[in-house]
């Protein structure tokens, strides 16, 4: 399915991630942060794009590996993207949340 | 001769030392297995002990019941392995050569990276299931337990049999309904995802086993420490959940072998390509099952699946062809939702779980993604066919290696 965010149409899923990354821009972002009730500081873009970089490179992404990634704790990051930073931040980024098997 | 050495005797490691001994010449290949224990474990058993579905003799075998005659056994701890000089050393010192490597030397709990998991209170209040001693430990201890809070929680991901917590949470549900005593047990499922169901079809499908069952779902909970004294787990955001007993899945983490070879990510799982298996570490180096960084499930269909696709790909390998066999992520499970019924999912690197038939698209008799009796036959019957066939190396009739999509409601996967 496809919404308007940004004044730009982009591709989602059914929880509002989204589908294309190539399609993802920081006024994007920005509005899915808001809505996410997230203040985007210098350290969240700093997040943000370490988080694509994973992504792009099929790593997966887990709470551990943001905390060794050299950019921020994992304190500091439920801080910058409070209540499920790793959803929250993943939505912002504009890729698909880390999910289990099932 | 040429040696080709598997490290690690567990579900992967066995399957490939059979594999092999079929494929490579007797006379040009010798096969050694280096393992330092003696017992295999039947490891998706173990969920079944706390709940006196399956007694602890029904999950142990001697190890070396299930490996090939012409393969050599090692009975040692491995300390490294070197890939500029194709050796492997051994704790007491022994240093042995290889032509080709396998590793399988899988994945193991890790109490230890979360702060007060590891006390005197492991065991005894605070239990995993995920080895022997654990389960063990968990069924003595719900022999006589008069309820309370019962906290089932996942650390971090990934870990081995990412079901089998939920599994667990169903099973105790029915457990203590048949035991009578359902109303003074609290049961409540922590866990890191977003949800005990992450993909949207099985979100959708499965959402009602959690209400019907009166489980308490607390999600995005990265643990950060555990109380012993106040019995409180808390997480970096500042929530605490309260347990009485708590049942956790501590982090996961590959062979301490791996890290002492300085080649694993920073859970000790081994860079490796996804589909043609071989590690990124070295070209002679393979790598199967829970030792792997796959995006792929850790779980022994998974190995089952794999040692197909590797076992051509070694031999292509051996022969100087390109490996062309792909691994596709294939993963089968039974989940099992208490009362004598189990759900069964069958996916791959691309398409989520989805209800059909399986394995036969047309006429089943199993069921994805619903509930039956059928599917817990099945899951019951698996011990037999993995001690007698899967570990041998002998085909399962109807499942190939790569997932069919017949009988598969594929449509139901697409959101767009």
């Amino acid at each position: 399915m496809t919404t308007t965010i940004a004044g730009q149409e982009v591709s989602v899923n059914a929880e509002g991630y989204m589908t294309d990354l190539n399609q993802w821009t920081k006024e994007i972002a920005l509005e899915i942060a808001k809505a996410e009730e997230v203040n985007m500081t210098d350290k969240c873009w700093e997040v943000i794009a370490w988080i694509q970089e994973q992504y792009r490179n099929e790593n997966p992404l887990t709470i551990r590996k943001v905390g060794k990634s050299g950019i921020t704790d994992i304190k500091e990051f439920y801080e910058l993207f409070p209540n499920g930073p790793l959803k929250k931040a993943s939505k912002i980024a504009g890729i698909p949340k880390p999910v289990g098997c099932i | 001769m040429k040696k080709a050495v598997i490290l690690g005797a567990g579900t992967a490691g066995t399957m490939m030392s059979n594999h092999l001994a079929k494929k490579l010449p007797k006379d040009e290949w010798e096969i050694v297995v280096v393992d330092q224990e003696k017992t295999h474990y039947y490891q998706p058993g173990f969920l079944f002990l706390p709940f006196d579905i399956y007694q602890p003799e029904d999950v142990v075998k001697p190890i070396d019941d299930f490996l090939p005659s012409r393969a050599k056994r090692i009975m040692q701890k491995i300390d490294r392995v070197e890939p500029e000089s194709n050796t492997v050393t051994l704790q007491n010192g022994d240093m042995i050569g290889y032509d080709i490597l396998i590793i399988a030397t899988g994945s193991h709990i890790a109490p230890k990276e979360v702060t007060g998991m590891m006390s005197d209170a492991w065991h005894k209040d605070v239990f995993d299931f995920y080895t022997y001693a654990g389960a063990c430990a968990l069924r003595e201890k719900f022999m006589n337990w008069e309820g309370g809070k019962l906290v089932i929680h996942i650390t971090e991901m990934p870990i081995k049999c990412p079901v089998a917590p939920l599994e667990f949470a169903f099973l105790a549900d029915a457990f203590f309904t048949e035991k009578g005593m359902r109303d003074k047990v609290d049961i409540t499922f922590v866990t890191p995802l977003s949800g005990a169901f992450t993909k949207p079809v099985a979100s959708d499908k499965l959402a009602y086993l959690l209400k019907d069952k009166n489980i308490r779902i607390v999600a995005d909970f990265a643990i950060e420490s555990v109380n012993n004294e106040t019995r409180t787990i808390h997480d970096y955001g500042g929530k605490e959940v309260a347990y009485d007993l708590l049942v956790t899945v501590p982090t996961n983490m590959g062979d301490s072998m791996v890290e002492r070879s300085g080649f694993g990510d920073d859970l000790n799982f081994i860079p490796t390509d996804k589909c043609t298996l071989q590690s990124k570490v070295a070209d002679n180096i393979f790598v199967i099952g829970d030792a792997t960084d796959l995006p792929a499930s850790k779980a022994g269909s998974v190995a089952h699946f794999e040692a197909d696709v590797l076992t051509e790909n070694i031999i292509r390998f051996i022969n100087g062809e390109p490996m062309t066999y792909e691994f596709d992520g294939h993963s089968n499970c039974f989940i099992e939702t208490g009362h004598g019924k189990a759900l069964l999912i069958d996916f791959n690197y691309t398409h989520e779980p989805v209800e059909g038939s399986f394995p036969l698209g047309s006429f089943g008799p199993l069921k994805l993604l619903k509930e039956s009796r059928m599917n817990h036959m099945g899951k019951l019957a698996f011990r037999w066919v993995y001690w007698n066939m899967l570990l041998k190396g002998t085909p399962i009739p109807f499942v190939p290696a790569t997932m069919s999509e017949a009988g598969k409601h594929l449509e139901m996967s697409k959101h767009d």
